[in-house]
């Protein structure tokens, strides 16, 4: 099986969101840098069926230089090749994204073996658009299923299954080559070792540099949501606020059942 | 007359979802300011369709279109995206409003895909325009963004939750036009091939009265027991944050937050856990939060209504000691 992840570099905000003064973008001096959870699991989903069933994994991000990071952090737990789409920071739309990880796709699989399988996250942590693997999958004619939290193989096809509508699940039997996006929870993510960290930084990162282009979707500026901050009253410390808790619960009912 | 704006309804038991009321709200909206009528088209087996288009009395609907075809249901997500994107096709709309769940947003990305369009999902508010300026959310309602969307169909799905949706009035149910669509075997090759039924049993995450939820300050799965006991005594369920899902202290599912659950207890009571983002924004729809938390500086300060400062695991079980001491005592 030949599988390609692709994943997106996000700021790892913590306890609240600082902008930029222009609003143009997330303060990001004093952040880490990270991918969205699901894409996490789309990583390690790769690995594990590679190691499994044999062939090789590739991991892809559209991102500027400093993405480099995200794809060492995916070959740190066992992806074999990395191939960077560098841009200049500029924002690029799902539309644009889509476009450049397909002409990447068609490259790639020009000169090599195709892809079995393509996995995304279910949405990208930061602006969320829940598209960019639909386009990709309907521009290469693969047949895609979102939202997956299971994935079984077969003979040149995919058993995916996921969450129904109205609880329970519902699974999809699609043949091979396809597209997934995945979500957190279909597998649980191994940490990195050291010698993976250390294998990661020496391998070499395929590098192109695509064109930007306007998408149809285009920010104009961020803003925080207005949300009452309130200032927890504290009712007690220790143990000791045992007797104020329970009050509060009977004060508002839940010791009625 | 202005070209329509079409709200994509989803009808389950014949009623329109929650979150399809949310959508009309905002589609209706739209119509008014561009002048042009307010479609319905029904998500939903034609048979559904057709009986419910009148429940659609009282949301300023003129016009509630019945997709037709033998072998189409909600099972094939690809289906329904050819069978819209005909429909657009045939009428011609300004703008397809969706909502913002996670079927709503697979239908109108495939849509989209299929069209060449943009799209823009969980927009909370839209002004219309030669491009339509939205303010749609980013890490899952924590930022917003107001952006451009530059398009001859403007595609954009509804956050779930973010929009007030009034009472139905008096306008009359709506005018019903079916609509039959043409689907090829490649529009109907993805599809659902089996399906489980959810379990019963336990008070589930999302239901419950009371949530109990457990961060990295629990320690280990073990930990859990003092959460899991005060649960117990309550009638409530127990999660967690993502650190201790991450390290397998509790299942994924019990997860709460941007990539779990959404919950809105009557009370949370949130143990050991700093108040990320990520975690509020599962969480923060909760009527009150109690934080029991060693640092009296942690960001859930913020969010929480109530505190009390101090080790859980010496607070937790002095609080089910002392209801179980109430109860006794009578
Ligand atoms: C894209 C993205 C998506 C994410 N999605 C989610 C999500 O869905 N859900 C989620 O939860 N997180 C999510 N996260 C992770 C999130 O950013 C935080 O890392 C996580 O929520 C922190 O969990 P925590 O509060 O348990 O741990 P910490 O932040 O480490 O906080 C532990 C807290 O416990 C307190 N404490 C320690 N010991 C004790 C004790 N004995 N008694 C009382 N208090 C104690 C400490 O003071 C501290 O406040 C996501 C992150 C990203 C980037
Ligand atoms: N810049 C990017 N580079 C690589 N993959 C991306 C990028 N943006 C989005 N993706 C992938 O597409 C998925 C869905 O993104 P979105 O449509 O933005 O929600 C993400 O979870 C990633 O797997």
């Amino acid at each position: 099986m030949n599988i390609l992840v692709c994943v997106k570099r996000v700021p790892a905000t913590g306890g609240r969101i600082v902008l930029t003064a222009d609003g143009s973008a997330i303060d990001v001096r004093f952040l880490g840098f990270t991918v969205s959870p699901h894409e996490e699991c789309a990583v390690e989903e790769a690995v594990r069926i590679v190691e499994a069933r044999g062939g090789s994994s590739t991991v892809l991000t559209l991102g500027p230089a400093v993405a480099e990071e995200q794809l060492r952090d995916a070959m740190a737990i066992g992806i074999e090749r990395a191939i960077l789409l560098e841009t200049d920071g500029r924002d690029w739309d799902p539309v644009a994204t889509a476009s450049a990880i397909v002409a990447a796709v068609r490259a790639q699989e020009a000169v090599a073996a195709p892809f079995d399988l393509i996995l995304f996250g279910n949405e990208s942590a930061d602006s969320g658009g829940f598209q960019v693997g639909i386009r990709v999958a309907a521009a290469l004619g693969r047949p895609i299923v979102t939202g997956v939290k299971a994935l079984q193989l077969g003979e040149g096809r995919i058993v995916a299954r996921r969450e129904g509508a109205g609880g329970g699940w519902e699974s999809f039997e699609i043949p091979l080559p396809a597209v997934v996006s995945v979500k957190e929870g279909i597998n649980l993510p191994r940490y990195p070792s050291i010698p993976g960290r250390l294998r990661a930084k020496k391998k070499e990162i395929e590098r192109s540099t695509p064109a930007w282009q306007p998408g149809g979707l285009e920010k104009i500026v961020l803003r925080l949501p207005k949300e009452e901050v309130t200032a927890a009253e504290v009712i007690g410390r220790g143990p000791d606020a045992a007797a104020a808790v329970v009050d509060l619960l009977d004060r508002i009912g839940v010791l009625d059942r | 007359m202005s070209a329509p704006i079409f709200a994509l309804v989803t009808i389950a038991a014949g009623v329109p979802e929650r979150t399809s009321l949310e959508t009309l709200t905002v589609a209706r909206r739209l119509a008014a300011e561009t002048g042009g009528p307010l479609e319905a088209v029904l998500v939903a087996a034609a048979a559904d369709a057709r009986s419910t288009a009148a429940a659609l009395a009282g949301w300023g609907v003129a016009t509630a279109i019945v997709i037709e075809h033998d072998t189409l249901t909600l099972d094939h997500p690809d289906g329904w995206a050819a069978a819209v994107a005909q429909v657009i096709a045939a009428r011609g709309p300004a703008a397809v409003v969706g909502s913002g769940t996670e079927r709503g947003n697979d239908l109108l990305a495939r849509v989209a895909a299929r069209l060449s369009l943009p799209m823009a999902a969980n927009v909370v508010s839209v002004a219309a325009g030669d491009r339509y300026r939205l303010v749609r959310q980013r890490w899952a309602g924590s930022l917003l963004e107001e952006c451009w969307l530059d398009a001859p169909v403007r595609l954009l799905t509804v956050a779930p939750n973010a929009v007030v949706v009034g009472e139905p009035d008096g306008t009359a149910a709506p005018a019903q036009e079916r609509l039959a669509v043409t689907l090829g075997p490649a529009d109907l090759a993805v599809h659902v091939t089996s399906r489980e039924a959810p379990e019963r049993g336990r008070i589930s995450l999302a239901e419950a009265k009371v949530v109990i939820g457990g961060g990295r300050g629990v320690g280990s799965t073990e930990g859990f027991g003092d959460l899991e006991e005060l649960a117990g005594l309550v009638g409530g369920a127990v999660g967690g944050s993502r650190v201790v899902t991450s390290a397998g202290w509790r299942p994924h599912a019990d997860q709460i937050g941007q990539t779990g659950l959404r919950i809105a207890p009557d009370l949370y009571i949130a143990c050991g856990i700093s108040g990320a983002i990520q975690h509020i924004v599962g969480c923060k729809a909760a009527k009150l939060i109690l934080a029991i938390n060693t640092d009296d500086e942690a960001p859930i300060m913020s969010v929480a209504d109530y505190a009390v400062i101090g080790d859980l695991h010496a607070i937790v079980p002095a609080i089910s000691a002392e209801i179980r001491r109430r109860s006794a005592g009578g």
